[in-house]
């Protein structure tokens, strides 16, 4: 438009990079997954381009819409119990000292790196019979006998819970600490209990943080195909699982690819639901 | 310079004078294919030395991937005339699925003279009777116990059913990995005939349904019921012969019984790719592997159940026992897999570990 050099300290192409690396790396990989999953199955183990929709058909059944739910329950349970835990924590941890406030982050951010092998593995041996707390609660005289908590729903949500729980507190972080102190000195000044005040200012200021958290634990736990194998019954194996098998297992690619794209548009689907609920009460 | 071509020469010498017949091949390496990890590294120091030192062919030794992604590469490379290996382990679907294919070049019967060894189930030939492919190792899946948990060794498949032992078990997740299907027709049913039809398949499945109150883990992972098994916390299961007798030799209360039906005889077999440019070599190979001492040195070193008929070895009662047995075995119908594998893995989804 003007001749007047550019203000911006980057030059504008630069924009370009990211948007190729998105092609390359997302909407490449996303179109050949949409291509595959119209693929004609062959049974001698591969595919033939083509465009058919019987894989789509075949996924249409009360058995995978069951597998779906079960899915879908998991991982909405999953993030709904890590924003409640992870909310007061936040607040909590945000009114600690700096040193305090930055040690338990280090440790919540070291959880990360744990693979979801490992924390499969120690949850079951930390909740099987032989070696786990249920030999704890029977020495303290709690239960009569030793007895395993895994592999079962509970075990499950736990696993899948100790993955997000540190990705809803580092979502939630950011805003909660910039919340500012006066807003709630001027309500508890208006005459606001505390528990009023909290679900009066706080929540409500930070709902669009705590939709963020409860998406990103959603989406995160919707796509684990471990843990509900290591901690789960059969009944609670995900669709993820039964991706795997497909792909992996039965060399199916275009069934697999067509149960990964109904995954993602159901699961698009919610967070779109999600992220508008957030908004419009937020702007009410 | 000089002196890398004097060793390449003096190599094409060695194995000239040794296998006279693959003089054409002497500078190409054989490309042999096992699974990656135990069995690749077992090969590596075991076989491929001496079949190098026997018959003069240098063997390049490939990792293949588990479950069927190798026949994949396979037969997307062999559209390009390539072969990423000339010979390959494969497990008997994607076994069956390549002669489908007629991904797997014919061999020459008269070339391979150890093929008498080989019971007929190990020797697989296309329809016109041409033979494109033999049996490389075998290794039974059996019924494992805890023996802190079971004093005494359960002797029928039977216990699966038993309601004294409600959520004990350990199975395998797959229908074609477990071969429980196979399993309870033999126990039930009278034999796996019943299998060949659809409605025997349900039949079979409905009986094998009884058993979910029993299971507490339908496993894709070894290593997760392994562990399980040994400390008791699923004290009983299916599981490989072979690495149950190895833990239990390590001092791990584990067991593992043939039971009076038989015991699930599984197999991987040699297979040459249809673009291998070196057919010869891969047949002295497939030749080689087919010798009762050769067999027997897999059963003592890789712990596998020889392919050649017991008489023919010279493995003492207590090696033979170690990986084998004169039971017979319960031999699984690949067939059905091949042409009902769909039907079949979505009703088990539904029925068995749904």
């Amino acid at each position: 438009m003007t001749d007047m050099p550019s203000q911006t300290a980057a030059p504008r192409w630069l924009g370009l990079w990211p948007a190729a690396m998105l092609t390359l790396f997302f909407l490449a990989p996303f179109g050949i997954m949409l291509a595959v999953s119209v693929a004609h199955r062959d049974v001698s183990g591969f595919y033939e381009w083509g465009f058919e929709w019987d894989s789509y058909a075949r996924f249409l059944s009360v058995f995978f819409a069951k597998v779906m739910a079960v899915s879908l329950s998991v991982s909405l349970a999953a993030a709904a119990i890590c924003v409640l835990l992870g909310f007061p924590f936040t607040v909590f941890l945000s009114a600690m000292g700096h040193t305090a406030q930055t040690r338990i982050l280090v440790v919540l951010l070291s959880v990360l790196a744990l693979s979801e092998v490992i924390i499969g593995f120690s949850l079951s041996t930390l909740l099987s019979q032989t070696a786990g707390i249920g030999n704890l609660f029977h020495w303290l005289g709690l239960i009569p006998e030793p007895r395993a908590y895994t592999p079962s729903l509970f075990a499950l949500i736990a696993g899948l819970c100790y993955i997000g729980f540190p990705f809803a507190v580092l979502v939630l972080y950011p805003p909660v600490s910039r919340l500012d102190p006066e807003l709630i000195e001027a309500a508890r000044v208006m005459g606001a209990s505390g528990p009023r005040a909290f679900f009066g200012v706080i929540i409500p200021n930070l709902r669009g943080a705590i939709v963020g958290a409860f998406i990103l634990v959603f989406v995160f736990t919707l796509g684990s195909y471990l843990l509900p194998q290591l901690l789960g019954r059969s009944e609670h194996w995900t669709l993820s699982v039964h991706i795997t098998d497909q792909a992996i297992y039965q060399s199916n690619l275009p069934f697999a690819a067509a149960m990964s794209v109904f995954l993602m548009l159901v699961a698009l689907a919610l967070v779109g639901l999600a992220s508008l609920a957030g908004r419009e009460r937020g702007a009410a | 310079m000089q002196r890398r071509s004097f060793l390449k020469a003096s190599a094409a010498t060695v194995a000239t004078l040794a296998a006279p017949s693959v003089l054409s091949a002497a500078t190409q390496k054989l490309k042999i294919g096992t699974y990656g990890g135990y069995f690749q590294e077992s090969f590596d120091k075991y076989i491929h030395p001496d079949f190098t030192a026997a018959t003069g062919i240098e063997v390049e030794s490939i990792a293949e991937p588990t479950g069927e992604a190798w026949l994949v590469q396979l037969s997307q490379a062999a559209r390009a005339g390539r072969a990423p290996a000339d010979v390959s382990m494969m497990a008997q679907l994607p076994r069956l699925k390549g002669e489908r294919a007629g991904l797997w070049a014919p061999l020459d019967e008269s070339k391979v003279s150890n093929l008498g060894n080989l019971p007929d189930h190990f020797v697989h030939r296309y329809e016109d009777g041409k033979v494109y492919g033999t049996g490389a190792v075998s290794w039974y899946i059996t019924l494992v116990t805890n023996t802190d948990t079971y004093a005494e060794a359960p002797s029928s498949w039977t216990a699966l059913w038993d309601p004294a032992n409600a959520d004990k078990l350990g199975l395998m997740s797959l229908a074609t990995n477990s071969f429980l299907l196979e399993v309870t027709a033999t126990t039930y049913f009278g034999g796996t005939d019943i299998l060949k039809t659809d409605d025997g398949v349900l039949q079979v499945m409905g009986k094998l349904a009884e058993v979910k109150p029993n299971v507490r883990l339908w496993y894709r992972d070894e290593g997760q019921f392994q562990q399980a098994l040994e400390t008791g916390e699923i004290p009983m299961g299916q599981y490989y012969h072979d690495v149950t007798g190895l833990a239990a030799s390590q001092g791990k209360p584990v067991r593992s019984t043939f039971p009076d039906e038989g015991a699930v005889l599984d197999s991987g077999s040699w297979v040459v790719s249809k673009a291998s440019k070196v057919i010869e070599p891969a047949q002295v190979f497939i030749d080689y592997m087919a010798q009762p001492d050769v067999q027997a040195k897999l059963s003592r070193f890789v712990g596998t159940a020889p392919t050649v008929s017991r008489e023919l070895t010279d493995l003492t009662d207590e090696e033979f026992a170690a990986v084998s047995s004169d039971k017979t075995p319960i031999l699984p119908l690949y067939d059905i897999y091949v042409d009902r594998g769909d039907w079949i893995n979505q009703m088990w989804s539904e029925k068995i570990t749904g």
